[in-house]
């Protein structure tokens, strides 16, 4: 015989799934938000995606070889390109280029590497290098600029966003919710905020894409799109001039980011639907909790962190469904 | 202000003190009795928790000691020599004599040795390996060198030789816990005497099969032709299923079955090299694998 | 139209690739040289009753089962016994074997070889259940469990369904959709048979509506008999499962082992176990034959032979126009559960379902990653299992853990690992925990 059998165990045969596959259509699935955050922010947008994307493929690759001396580098699997995506889409278009290197910097070097690379970090390290970056630079990270100022980058002047106003009115403010711009402007995205989250649509149609694609399961968006309607439905009904209307909620600031991209990251998220539900549901609840009652006017990104603190919790927790049980 | 800082103090302190009386009470009344002898035979083991003793790990060994109340039966190979006399003192006894004893490969089937016939595509252990089918040559018996052994070895004493495919045990390193016999799905390594002078002779195989099969498998594995069994003058060896082996309590190391294997498969490890013979032909030389004088041996 | 019935939880769909559904059954000629293992079956293995040197007919009984679980063996060739020695098997080692040289091909004259379809069946239950055991049938679906065990439930079992697995879920294979194209009456009857002996007034034949065509015959067909229904089935992966199957046709769900399908009033066997009790009981023909797949995609003529137990492989391969060249692996079964050969010297036995020839570049598995925890195996898992906890848990030799995350339940039908996007070798490692699980309970059992 002109060559050896080979013997292993079944399965002989693979689905052809990869991690590049999932990566690339997240990666796809951004697209539509991108081009959204183009339009809307213009320059700055470009120039904030690109150095974020650059400064977290670069410290991947410099840190597989130079520090953990791996001979094969996991840059091309596309994690880098989703983490450094995601972060732009968590800062404001007129952010300073180095400050984007550093928010780069945390979410690989302190979110991601320590831990062994993809697979074993505990939190989202898109979020890492985001709140980092929102603690370090509080003043840069929470001013947004107007929307239409396509040639401004960090000159672009600036304004309140919708989730401040909802801020001023639930803290008393008792004009703040007429300012608010129409449920249609918040949907299409024409609106302040971080870059790619402005658009509800885009980020719909690349959730809606994922989900085609098997990439992610409608548990953890639908829980926590959800959950953030009906809590913050609640305390609308109780006092509707304090409290914006659960559409305002849905459709501003990083929920539908933060759902439909942010906490179904694999990761960082529980692996059966039962934990899946739990955690997103608890993630919907920390959000509107935040945005509410705490000091800052936006919750997402530490409603995710803390739920990812209890992932491996869930995990223990909730068994999937036996068969015949 | 000073005021404010004095009611901190007072409740912190306070709370500590309460806090600290409640531990007191708690620790004295749920305190478990432990012998002392146990934190003491603790100390004199080497913590390497290897399980070579039967037991889970070093404290519950020296537990058992206690709980038996002399040594008998027990025995810590991981430790050194008298380490075991000084826990029968403990103990107040004495503890009984045991020849040291090493870790032997019993394969011989090196890449060379050993053509190989298919290819394993799994994961990298012997124990997955074995259930998968034969392994990769006509020798479903030997080694499969995915290194299950070295992996379970605490001591680094066994380590696997790229050239041959086959693990090697470093004899100075080993404390013959066992371990890695345990871990080898196909049994091939066996606990063996150390010997006088670290010399052993063993038969470096454990191929069940007919002769005609086994040789076509592997150009040293036994045959089972039973040659030794007939030239050995102390009755150490036994032939059964096609296979010879050296009960190591009747061996004297007087070689005679190395020079007659016509397979080289019993080896003999750590004698002095033979002196040169210029008269005899090559081919009946002893086959070089037979005679080693390094301590690291192809065992 | 209503929703097609499949099983509940997980499951994958591999791409069917069934080459040779449109192929007629062709029968291969007997080998020169037939070879019988003597373990080709779940339980004890035979007992030789033939010495070297005594000639034999086809269809005489060689080896006598070795206890209540095992099976007889029968002589597929007439000829002389050559010797019994250990030969390289399906399972990769050497096993004990009967060698027979074949002269000629002269039959028991107890067999009836007329191609006539025999409806009645006078005999009573107790006489089909001996005749079956006598004529050494186990099930042809590759597990070998055998079949008489199946026909005697435990006393306090109320059986009241009898599912037919006629899905074929495997890739690749179509023999027993062939089998059903070929010869639905005598399946039908054969299953009427079974109906008898078990005393068990419905049965239910599950088929996957990708084999349009069976569904069509067998619903036709099964009119004639009365409490026989084909349930057209949703194609999914692996619906063939013996608790997948009884799910899918009947909604009910065999708990976690030590629970056999008895226990919820159900038997499952085979479609092509079926055809062979028809034989068995109606033509006294044992069980010496079988249907086998022989595929894959470079193969110049794949095929579906009936084939004489014992054939080397290496006969079929040559039939269907030689080993290709790019051959990696040889499978004995289908992609998703076979069993990688070592050679084309082993022989066919009762479990041989099929033979695949996967190109080198399907077989060789790419390089594995870290776990990124998609969860797709958990979502997979037919069982409801967590594949890439239980494959940590091996990993790292936690048995006591493995056990209480049910490691036992799983059927090792590989869905995990074909969806794992890190080419993670879930299933090798859970094979190993399953196995050393298992040790560890029956001993502690054992103890008791």
């Amino acid at each position: 015989m002109a060559q050896k059998l080979i013997l292993s165990q079944s399965p002989h045969y693979h689905g052809g799934d990869s991690v590049e596959r999932n990566m690339y259509s997240v990666v796809l699935a951004l697209v539509p938000a991108l081009i959204a955050s183009f339009v809307v922010f213009g320059l700055g947008a470009l120039i904030v995606t690109v150095t974020s994307v650059a400064a977290c493929l670069l410290f991947e690759w410099s840190i597989t070889k130079y520090i953990l001396g791996r001979e094969r580098s996991t840059v091309s699997d596309g994690s880098a390109i989703v983490t450094g995506l995601l972060l732009a889409f968590n800062l404001p278009s007129n952010l300073p280029l180095y400050i984007i290197i550093i928010g780069a910097l945390v979410a690989i070097g302190i979110g991601k590497m320590p831990y062994g690379g993809l697979g074993n970090n505990p939190f989202n390290p898109a979020l890492v290098g985001r709140v980092f970056l929102l603690l370090s630079f509080p003043a840069k990270m929470t001013t947004w600029p107007e929307t239409g100022q396509l040639l401004a980058y960090t000159d672009a002047t600036t304004a309140a966003t919708p989730l401040a106003l909802m801020k001023q009115a639930a803290t008393g403010n008792a004009d703040a919710l007429a300012q608010l711009p129409g449920i249609v402007q918040l949907f299409i995205g024409n609106n302040g905020g971080c870059l790619g989250e402005v658009s509800v649509l885009a980020l719909l149609i690349g959730g809606i894409f994922l989900i085609y694609r098997k990439v992610i399961t409608w548990h953890i968006p639908v829980s926590v799109l959800g959950t953030v309607a009906v809590v913050s439905g609640i305390m609308w009904a109780v006092n509707p001039e304090m409290f914006a209307n659960p559409l305002y909620h849905l459709f501003s600031g990083g929920v539908m980011l933060g759902a439909i991209f942010m906490a179904t990251d694999y990761v960082t998220s529980p692996m059966t639907p039962k934990g899946q539900i739990i955690y997103g549901v608890a993630i919907g609840f920390l959000i509107v909790m935040i945005r509410l009652f705490g000091s800052y006017p936006e919750g997402t990104s530490f409603a995710i962190l803390i739920m990812n603190a209890f992932t491996p919790l869930l995990n223990n927790w909730c068994k999937p469904k036996r068969f015949a049980e | 202000m000073s005021n404010l800082i004095l009611t901190a103090v007072i409740v912190l302190g306070l709370t500590g003190l309460v806090l600290g009386i409640v531990l007191y009470i708690v620790s004295r009344k749920f305190a478990v009795e432990v012998d002392p002898r146990i934190p003491q035979i603790q100390e004199l083991l080497p913590g390497a928790n290897c399980g070579g003793c039967g037991f889970p790990g070093c404290p519950a060994f020296a537990e058992a000691c206690v709980k038996q109340g002399s040594v008998k039966g027990l025995k810590c190979s991981a430790s050194k020599d008298g380490v075991m006399d000084q826990i029968a003192a403990i103990l107040g006894g004495e503890a009984e004599h045991q020849d040291p004893k090493v870790a032997v490969v019993r394969c011989n089937g090196s890449c060379a040795n050993r053509p190989g016939l298919n290819r394993y595509d799994g994961v990298k252990r012997c124990s997955i390996a074995n259930m998968t089918a034969g392994g990769e040559t006509g020798c479903f018996f030997g080694c499969l060198g995915c290194g299950d052994c070295v992996a379970a070895c605490k001591f680094d004493a066994i380590h696997m030789n790229p050239e041959t495919g086959l693990p090697e045990v470093d004899q100075d390193k080993c404390t013959a816990c066992g371990m890695c016999a345990t871990a080898c799905p196909r049994r091939i390594i066996e606990l063996r005497n150390k010997g006088k002078l670290d010399r052993r002779v063993y038969v470096s195989c454990v191929n069940k099969d007919k002769g005609p099969v086994a040789k076509k498998a592997c150009a040293a594995a036994c045959i089972g032709c039973g040659k030794c069994v007939k030239v050995c003058p102390f009755e150490a060896i036994t032939l059964e299923n096609n296979l010879a082996y050296i009960d190591f309590t009747k061996c004297r190391l007087c070689k005679k079955c190395v020079a007659e294997c016509p397979q080289g498969t019993i080896l003999a490890v750590n004698f002095p090299a033979p002196k040169p013979k210029p008269e005899v032909a090559p081919s009946e030389a002893p086959k070089p694998e037979a005679v080693s004088e390094t301590p690291k041996t192809a065992e | 139209m209503a929703m097609l019935k499949t099983f509940k939880i997980g499951g994958v769909h591999p791409a069917e690739n069934k080459l040779t559904k449109d192929k007629q059954t062709e029968v291969l000629l007997p080998p020169k040289q037939a070879v019988f293992p003597l373990s080709q079956h779940i339980g004890a293995p035979a007992v030789p009753c033939v010495q070297k040197g005594d000639q034999v007919k086809v269809g005489t009984m060689i080896a006598t089962a070795g206890g209540f679980v095992s099976a007889n063996i029968f002589s597929s060739v007439s000829g002389k016994v050559s010797k019994i020695d250990s030969v390289l098997d399906a399972s990769g080692y050497r096993k004990p074997a009967i060698i027979i040289d074949v002269e000629g091909d002269e039959w028991e004259e107890s067999i009836d070889r007329s191609e006539q379809l025999v409806k009645e069946c006078n005999l009573t239950p107790e006489e089909i259940i001996a005749k079956i055991k006598d004529a050494g049938l186990v099930g042809l679906g590759g597990a070998c469990f055998p079949v008489h065990v199946k026909m005697m439930p435990p006393k306090d079992a109320v059986i009241d369904y009898i599912v037919i697995n006629a899905v074929e879920c495997e890739p690749y294979l179509t023999s027993d959709h062939r089998l059903m194209l070929e010869h639905p009456e005598e399946i039908l009857v054969g299953l009427s048979i079974m109906m008898k002996a078990l005393n068990v007034k419905q049965a239910r034949v599950g088929i996957e509506i990708t084999k349009p065509d069976a569904i069509a015959v067998m619903t036709e067909k099964a009119k004639a008999y009365s409490g026989i229904e084909v349930v057209p089935l949703k194609t999914k992966y692996p619906q063939g499962g013996e608790k997948q199957l009884i799910d899918a046709c009947t909604g009910r769900q065999v708990p976690p082992p030590p629970a056999i399908p008895a226990n919820v009033g159900v038997v499952v066997q085979n479609v092509g176990t079926v055809y062979s009790i028809y034989e068995a009981v109606q033509k006294n023909k044992p069980l010496f034959e079988r249907i086998v797949t022989v595929t894959g995609k470079s193969v110049k003529n794949p095929c579906n032979l009936k084939v004489r137990m014992g054939t080397p492989i290496a006969q079929l391969v040559e039939y269907a126009g030689g080993l290709p060249e790019d051959t990696g692996k040889l499978i004995g079964g289908g992609p998703m559960m076979g069993k990688t050969l070592m050679s084309q010297d082993i022989p066919t036995v009762k479990g041989t379902s099929g033979i695949l020839m996967l190109p080198e570049t399907e077989s060789v598995r790419k390089e594995e990653r870290n776990c990124i925890r998609c969860a797709k195996c958990v979502g997979a898992c037919p069982m409801g299992l967590e594949p890439y906890l239980l494959a940590t848990l091996s990993e790292n030799s936690d048995w006591e853990k493995a056990e209480s995350d049910m490691i036992m339940s799983c059927i090792e039908c590989g869905c995990c690992q074909s969806t794992c996007p890190s080419n993670r070798p879930l299933l090798d490692w859970v094979r190993l925990g399953k196995t050393t699980v298992g040790g560890i309970i029956r001993a502690r059992n054992a103890k008791k």
